[in-house]
């Protein structure tokens, strides 16, 4: 057991830390969520074209189509080095992590020629339109719905909870385009233009009090039939190659852990309270079984073998450890932990505000609930749910 | 990067498994369960002094297969999962550690190499009653190499044929080697929720002894680095009898049907095994973390060591109490193997110190490292 880079792997950081450190400034505090200044969709398409040109940005994608190729290891240790700066990269995680892939998979070769060189260099950006008001965890349940009219299908209905609408170029789509059979086979995938007529992107006020997600309205909008990705009615398993990049892209939960309390109890003379010493050596331990767990996946993407499910406990374990720390903080702060206002809460307020956005961590990308069904299912074999709809029409619902 | 065990060691487990499974059956276990004049399983004991394990970790100068600690690691967790009732962690965990970290360079050539053969039965005594062990709560007492008081419980105190044991000594404690079968030893075996390990009540009355070769009243201070190196093995036995809890209660859920349909396909049942995976995951990386940092002898040993201990000791607890309610009824019978799991997990959460004990060693570590 040892914890140090191969050779290979140490050249591949230093090269990338040297890249980093030419272009970047290091981040200084814990990662928040707020607070982005208002030039951060011109910094992140900027430093996406910087990365593209130096074939830093999709590592292991193959260099015809300007990845580095490279291997899953090298991408892990890019996300590593990358994460120590101050790199704005929000607005092309879903793009280039879930849709793209998902053109290059599906999509013909004009496709291919169209949209991923200018994903990749930064100057579009993409959304994934799957969840609707009435579809969540249970996606297939959508209802938007296409119906072909000449070349073209004309899509009506809503989305919802789409990162980054108000600013993407491009949409994967997935509609129902036949109601008479199950719902996970009459399900189709589309490209759709974000900034053409019919499609209306409205922002969600979040119960955290800020506008990151989006609703996205679908009134009488023409998609050519020569935008299809995949065949009528195979939308189902489309969409499933782009969730398995989800859950790889999903993990972590950005936000104040063990370190930073224990900061704040230091400071505040908490460290003397019994019960607070207990609670954070739980928290050190949940803390450092997650970051040792991923250790465990890069030991098996370093040995070119294929990660086991452990990956899936990631989100699990950190959305709900977030929201322990910051309730707890709260309540060491007692009454005047209510405060949220910088000039006046401990810690620039980074508890508060991560308060405030972690019942959304443990719902996005997967419910605590549904991740626990796929470790159930996947991991330990248990049955599947019952699922009543399976096998009748989803007009029969 | 290559936070894993070798091809080696992984060959060694497959190996281990394969021979416990077949020489360390649930009857073996039960044989010592069901017959209160029983200690100990010596058919198995003595099949495992035959494959060498006692001396995974003991350097081959002093009779021992030479290995190192990442191989008694696999071996713990292979021992764990089948509830082995042998006194394998006293001796080489306890007793074995404590000479290696702090013995005469005459105490380990006399005694590492009787470990590693079975000739002798090492363990450990520090407790004294209910409650931590700290220095002020140490009654038995050593003065000119003579030692007077009652340790209880001390686990296979009634097997071992030698203990290290703690006694108060000037304004300090110290940590001695007391042969077991010497007049001023008394013992008498104790009834306690774990019958499948067996515990003494040691009464000393002017009892000799040699301490280790750490100076006078510098005891606690040992005893604390022994159980840094005897917490991280005793993680891997807790981490093997959770594993063992999760297939349990998974197999189970498969097979029992309730309402038309297995009880594993209910959401209630699939989140509780969910949970329990997860505490396993959290225990193992824990755990390996805490392997490395022995096998390295790296500063890390007092936090690594004790995250692998709380994490493993909830992980256990909480598998073998869920492995119950999975089971339902059937897992309240005294014929199914639940309460062996539940038994066990107690046994090894508090008998190197509780979690809360341990909990307060990982803070204190934390801040010593904050501070510097």
């Amino acid at each position: 057991m040892d914890f140090t880079d191969t050779t290979e792997e140490a050249a591949f950081r230093a090269e990338a830390n040297a890249f980093l450190n030419q272009h970047l400034e290091p981040k200084k505090a814990a990662a928040i969520r707020s607070g982005r200044r208002d030039d951060y969709l011109k910094r992140a398409k900027d430093w996406q074209k910087v990365k593209a040109e130096n074939q830093f940005a999709q590592i292991t994608w193959p260099k015809e189509i300007g990845g580095r190729g490279g291997s899953p290891m090298q991408q892990v240790i890019w996300n590593q080095e990358e994460s120590k700066f101050d790199a704005p990269i929000g607005p092309f995680a879903i793009g280039l992590g879930m849709c793209v892939p998902t053109v290059i998979a599906f999509g013909s070769d004009e496709h291919k020629k169209r949209y991923v060189q200018k994903a990749l260099f930064g100057e579009e950006i993409w959304c994934q339109l799957f969840s609707e008001p009435a579809a969540g965890s249970d996606v297939a349940g959508l209802k938007t719905k296409a119906v072909k009219d000449g070349d073209d299908w004309v899509i009506n209905g809503q989305k919802v909870w789409t990162s980054g609408a108000h600013y993407s170029d491009y949409g994967i789509l997935l509609v129902r385009t036949d109601p008479d059979v199950p719902k996970h086979k009459g399900l189709t995938m589309f490209i759709v233009d974000m900034k053409q007529e019919g499609v209306d992107v409205r922002p969600i006020h979040q119960a955290s009090g800020g506008s990151e997600f989006n609703e996205v309205y679908f009134t009488d909008v023409r998609i050519p039939d020569s935008d299809r990705l995949g065949e009528p009615g195979m939308g189902w398993k489309v969409a499933l190659v782009t969730l398995m990049n989800e859950r790889l892209a999903v993990g972590g939960s950005p936000g104040p852990d063990w370190a930073e309390i224990m900061d704040y109890a230091r400071s505040s003379g908490s460290m003397s309270d019994q019960a607070f010493r207990a609670k954070l050596a739980d928290w050190y331990v949940a803390a450092q079984g997650y970051k040792l767990t991923k250790f465990r996946t890069q030991t098996a993407l370093s040995k070119g073998e294929t990660p086991g499910p452990e990956n899936s406990i990631g989100k699990v374990i950190t959305a709900n450890h977030l929201q322990d720390i910051c309730n707890s903080a709260i309540e060491m702060q007692d009454h005047y932990g209510i405060i949220s206002d910088k000039d006046h809460a401990p810690a620039d307020a980074i508890f508060q505000e991560s308060f405030m956005w972690a019942p959304g961590l443990r719902i996005a990308g997967g419910t605590d609930e549904i991740l626990k069904n796929i470790i159930a299912e996947r991991v330990l074999g248990l049955p599947q749910d019952v699922r009543v709809d399976k096998d009748k029409p989803f007009s029969a619902f | 990067m290559n936070f894993d065990f070798s091809d080696d060691q992984k060959f060694l487990r497959d190996e281990a498994r394969k021979f416990l499974e077949a020489q360390c059956t649930s009857a073996h276990v039960r044989a010592v369960l069901d017959d209160d004049d029983v200690s100990h399983n010596d058919e198995v004991w003595q099949k495992i002094l035959e494959m060498g394990w006692l001396g995974a970790a003991i350097p081959e100068e002093f009779g021992g297969l030479g290995l190192g600690m990442l191989e008694l690691c696999v071996i713990a967790e292979e021992l764990g999962r089948v509830l082995a009732p042998v006194p394998f962690g006293s001796s080489a965990y306890f007793f074995a550690e404590a000479i290696k970290l702090a013995g005469t360079d005459e105490q380990k050539a006399e005694f590492l190499p009787k470990v590693a053969d079975g000739s002798i039965v090492g363990c450990l005594a520090t407790t004294e009653g209910p409650g931590a062990l700290s220095a002020s709560s140490v009654q038995t007492t050593a003065k000119d190499g003579t030692l007077s008081g009652t340790k209880v419980p001390v686990t296979d105190g009634d097997i071992a044929t030698h203990a290290v044991v703690l006694a108060k000594e000037g304004s300090g404690t110290g940590l001695y080697i007391v042969a077991l079968d010497q007049d001023g030893i008394s013992r008498n075996a104790l009834k306690t929720i774990e019958p499948t390990r067996s515990h003494a009540e040691i009464k000393l009355d002017g009892a000799t002894g040699a301490r280790l070769g750490h100076e006078s009243g510098n005891g606690m201070t040992v005893l604390d680095q022994v159980m840094n190196r005897a917490a991280v093995l005793l993680a891997f036995e807790q981490l093997g009898g959770a594993s063992r809890c999760l297939e349990m209660a998974t197999e189970y859920a498969k097979e029992r049907h309730a309402f038309g349909r297995p009880i594993g396909g209910n959401q209630a049942i699939k989140h509780k095994l969910a949970d329990i995976y997860v505490k396993n995951e959290v225990a193992r990386s824990n755990a390996y973390y805490g392997a490395w940092a022995l096998s390295t002898d790296a500063a890390e040993l007092p936090e690594a060591a004790a995250a692998a201990r709380v994490a493993a000791s909830e992980a256990f607890w909480f598998a073998s109490k869920e492995n119950i309610q999975t089971h339902g009824g059937m897992g309240f019978t005294w014929e199914v193997d639940c309460h062996l799991y539940y038994r066990r997990a107690k046994l090894l959460a508090v008998q190197a110190g509780s979690p809360a004990v341990w909990k307060e060693k990982l803070v204190s570590a934390l801040e010593a490292k904050n501070a510097a």
